[in-house]
């Protein structure tokens, strides 16, 4: 919540090298999952587990947490990675992704694993159900007031899911509504399954479009710790609007073959692939930076 | 004939029977769970005066949610209500809820067990003029099928305000079907309702077969065991309101008692009540079985009345199922 000075920056940014890490462990042992995604949220999911999210890992049900909606489940390796890393269960849990009666689904499931908000897989409602808690909230005060201890409301979705219209039914009514808490966070990675999303369906200009319902928008680079940070501090002094961050990252960023690569979307890497990239993301080290830095 | 443990309208039997439509119980059950517990919100998607939502917003204001023309956002918002706590009543017509976010009720609402309530107004043929577009005959097999679902079906507006009241009190996603028209009211403020137990409302000594039915078809089921025993045939009429979970132990009590069973439902017979019905007959005690509803077509425009004869729901249909299943004993 607060500034990052350069000690908490260096810190974080080893951190979401050893997030990486572990998501490309996982996803080698489970044999299926997406990579391109998870590995390029790794810098904002560490920048919120690890420092802007108000929540208690040893208490994932403590009322008073933050809620984050992840819309875009398929992506849940990261997810996993980080509630692990920051305490919600044990690293080793982490290589029984995708097996059976593993608490760490292909697509996360609300009730198997204490700390996830919802469900989620199938794409554009995250955003709905995170629209949904903001009013539950706020008729906590029958005049529609502050809350006495406001709970600030993420929701992270892909961009590719942008596609599906009940995003657009969400947003609209987010326009309406206002909730000042509804904190948006686009991964905007240019990629979904079957191509380049300018390609499968142009989402820009994505900016306009939601200002044009009525939402603040802020663009950050998403690998640089400070824009995620400071962007949410701004998302917050803003009242009378919901916020998108459209955070920009680089789908499979931190490992080389994998970086930009829409074919990653989807698939784990083989035995090989994934010693590159242990290889190569232990060699970097804290060394992850912003492409725009 | 009538079984006195209902405690049924006295008028019944009666041409000048009383008429409600289900959705109007619906409105009233709303507000009186809004009254008694103050978690409890309603959201609709641009159909408050057709859904009677309206009689609930009108009181809480505050507690309400105009969704828009937008039923798959409806099913998810609830969830992230449920989510903190509320207990939304989400409401449109059938068809669109739970007929298009039907995915949004299965991932957000059951998978997540949500407790969330679905109200699905002018399901069935007997919707009328607007045609098929607006005529759900597939909601209870497209509920029914999800896990954790409990799907009730009302049979008049007295039994929909108070499934209504009794879905709020219970924890987890129900959907409750309600009609459009003004339909007989058989039940009394007396009668007794409880999800999960269906009731017997017509029980001669020794009925030849049991018509089960449920919504509003249970007044076509009780006129046409009236007219039969006016020919000699006895059977007995079981309201099996909720279609899941099933009281598999009355069900199978009433054929095993009648020996045949005939089925009646406003909606399509692959995959509806009777079908839930012939699942639990199959395996506990298989007796012949006729199907009165649907056959696997869309509805049309018409009258509510020429679209359940046109669509062979009428009285004259079931008595006919029935003399039919006699036939197989």
């Amino acid at each position: 919540m607060s500034h990052l000075d350069d000690t908490k920056i260096k810190e974080l940014e080893e951190t979401a090298n050893k997030i990486r890490q572990s998501v490309i462990e996982m996803l080698l042992e489970a044999g299926s999952g997406h990579s391109a995604g998870s590995l390029g949220m790794a810098d904002v999911f560490t920048a919120f587990y690890f420092h802007i999210l108000n929540h208690d890992p040893k208490n994932p049900d403590w009322p008073e947490r933050d809620r984050l909606i992840l819309s875009n489940g398929h992506i849940c390796p990261v997810l996993y990675a980080a509630m692990a890393h920051s305490g919600y269960f044990p690293v080793e849990e982490l290589k029984t992704l995708r097996k059976l009666d593993s608490r760490l689904q292909g697509h996360p499931h609300r009730e198997w694993l204490p700390g996830l908000e919802t469900s989620s897989g199938p794409l554009g409602s995250g955003l709905s159900q995170a629209l949904g808690m903001a009013l539950a909230m706020r008729m906590e005060k029958k005049d529609g007031s502050v809350p006495d201890k406001p709970r600030w409301i993420y929701c992270f979705m892909g961009d590719g899911e942008t596609n599906c219209g009940q995003v657009w039914e969400a947003v609209m009514m987010a326009g309406r509504e206002k909730p000042f808490n509804l904190i948006g966070i686009i991964d905007r990675n240019n990629i979904q399954i079957d191509g380049f999303t300018e390609d499968i369906m142009p989402l820009d200009p994505l900016v306009e479009k939601f200002e044009s319902f009525g939402w603040h928008v802020l663009e950050i680079d998403g690998h640089n710790f400070e824009e995620i940070n400071d962007a949410v501090n701004k998302a917050k002094t803003v009242f009378e609007k919901p916020t998108m961050i459209i955070a920009r990252t680089i789908p499979g960023k931190g490992v080389d073959f994998m970086e930009r690569e829409f074919s990653w979307h989807g698939i784990p890497p083989n035995k090989e692939q994934a010693e590159k990239a242990l290889h190569e993301l232990r060699t970097l080290g804290g060394k992850i930076k912003g492409e725009h830095e | 004939m009538l079984n006195e443990n209902q405690k049924l309208n006295p008028k019944l039997l009666d041409k000048d029977v009383e008429q409600a439509p289900l959705r109007q119980g619906y409105g009233e059950g709303l507000l009186q769970a809004g009254k008694e517990d103050e978690n409890v919100v309603a959201l609709c998607a641009d159909l408050t005066g057709s859904t009677k939502t309206a009689i609930f917003s009108k009181v809480f204001p505050e507690r309400f949610v105009q969704m828009g023309i937008g039923e798959q956002s409806m099913a998810s918002v609830a969830s992230g209500m449920a989510a903190m706590g509320k207990v939304p009543f989400i409401a449109s017509y059938a068809m669109f809820s739970p007929g298009r976010n039907w995915e949004q009720i299965r991932t957000t609402i059951c998978y997540n067990n949500s407790n969330v309530k679905i109200a699905g107004a002018h399901a069935g043929v007997s919707v009328g003029p607007d045609g098929g577009t607006h005529e759900a005959v597939e909601d209870i097999a497209i509920t029914r099928v999800i896990p954790r679902m409990t799907v009730v079906v009302p049979c008049d507006a007295i039994e929909s305000r108070k499934a209504t009241i009794a879905a709020a009190k219970m924890i987890g996603p129900v959907y409750l079907r309600f009609a459009r028209e003004a339909t007989p009211i058989m039940t009394t403020e007396e009668s007794p309702f409880e999800i999960g137990k269906a009731n017997l409302l017509r029980n001669p000594e020794t009925p030849q077969a049991v018509i089960v039915a449920c919504g509003p078809m249970v007044y076509n089921a009780l006129m046409a065991a009236e007219e039969l025993s006016k020919e000699g045939i006895e059977v007995s009429v079981l309201n099996n309101h909720t279609i899941k979970p099933m009281d598999e132990k009355t069900v199978v009590e009433t054929a095993k008692k009648a020996g045949a069973v005939v089925t009646v439902e406003e909606h399509q017979v692959k995959g509806g009540m009777g079908s839930a019905v012939a699942e639990v007959l199959a395996k506990n005690n298989p007796v012949p079985m006729e199907f009165v509803g649907v056959q696997d077509r869309f509805g049309e425009s018409g009258t509510p009345e020429e679209l359940i004869e046109h669509f062979g729901i009428g009285i004259s249909h079931i008595k006919e199922a029935v003399k039919k299943v006699l036939e197989r004993k």
